[in-house]
């Protein structure tokens, strides 16, 4: 059951990333919008799947409910035209291809050594919303103040770029 | 038996679509799903160390990356906005120079 969970989760989740990167039937930025909510919710149940409760639902409200509706609104405000593609891109393509398979190959060759054992051996520690709570305000209370810092910059950053110019 | 190479091996992958994504899309909207898609994949890595490693750690790791991302996503967008205004484009070949 736990096996057939994993494997539907993570296929779904990869099938749909893929599909936000090179969707071969259309080049709309809504269908890339609309599979990566797929991608990131197969992910939350992912973080189910390892007992991380509170950040599945932390992942479906943040990253499905506010990322991907900021995208929608920035794709339908602009309304971007995808222009044609130009010669030589699948020689662009091909080479582009190199870098990532690179990178994976080296990264799966180093999961491969890897003992990291049992999930039926290891402890289970709930992730709820109280065991994380009590841990972000006792260890690492610091970095949770620094984080508001970082989204007050945020904040005025956005303000900043795009104040209309009053003369 | 799920343990945690399989979890690490889907999380390597997912970060190799989103890197490919990065270099073959010029469309700079669709460049940005494929930065989540890459901040995704290091939060599937972390909280599978965490649960393997038996400690929370990880997941308090992964609350603050889900809050840079937002906020990166914040920025990244409005200056998606204010570069359109001036070129009437989303596509990186117009972004040529460093003032808007």
């Amino acid at each position: 059951m736990y096996e057939w969970l994993f494997y539907i989760f993570a296929g779904l989740m990869l099938v749909s990333g893929f599909m936000v990167v090179a969707n071969p039937f259309t080049r709309s930025p809504v269908a890339s919008a609309m599979f990566l909510v797929v991608a990131i919710v197969s992910m939350a149940g992912l973080f189910v799947m390892l007992n991380a409760f509170f950040l599945a639902a932390v992942q479906v409200i943040v990253y499905a409910g506010a990322v991907v509706v900021m995208f929608l609104f920035v794709i339908m405000l602009l309304n971007p035209v995808e222009r044609s593609r130009r010669r030589g891109w699948i020689l662009g393509v091909v080479s582009a291809l190199l870098a990532p398979a690179a990178l994976v190959l080296l990264l799966l060759k180093a999961f491969y050594a890897l003992d990291g054992g049992d999930i039926a051996e290891t402890p289970v520690l709930e992730g709820g919303a109280r065991e994380l709570g009590e841990l972000l305000f006792s260890a690492y209370v610091l970095p949770f103040e620094v984080v508001s810092v970082l989204l007050l910059a945020a904040i005025v950053g956005v303000v900043v770029l795009n104040k209309r110019e009053t003369e | 038996m799920i343990g945690l190479e399989q979890y690490l091996i889907v999380s390597a992958v997912m970060f190799g679509l989103g890197l490919l994504g990065l270099v073959i899309r010029r469309n700079v909207l669709v460049m940005l799903m494929s930065l989540e898609l890459m901040l995704n994949a290091a939060n599937l890595a972390l909280v599978s160390f965490s649960r393997f490693n038996g400690d929370l750690d990880g997941q308090v790791f992964v609350f603050f990356t889900i809050t840079v991302a937002a906020a990166e996503v914040a920025v990244g967008l409005a200056l998606v906005i204010a570069f359109f205004r001036k070129r009437h484009s989303a596509g990186v070949d117009e972004l040529k120079s460093m003032r808007l």
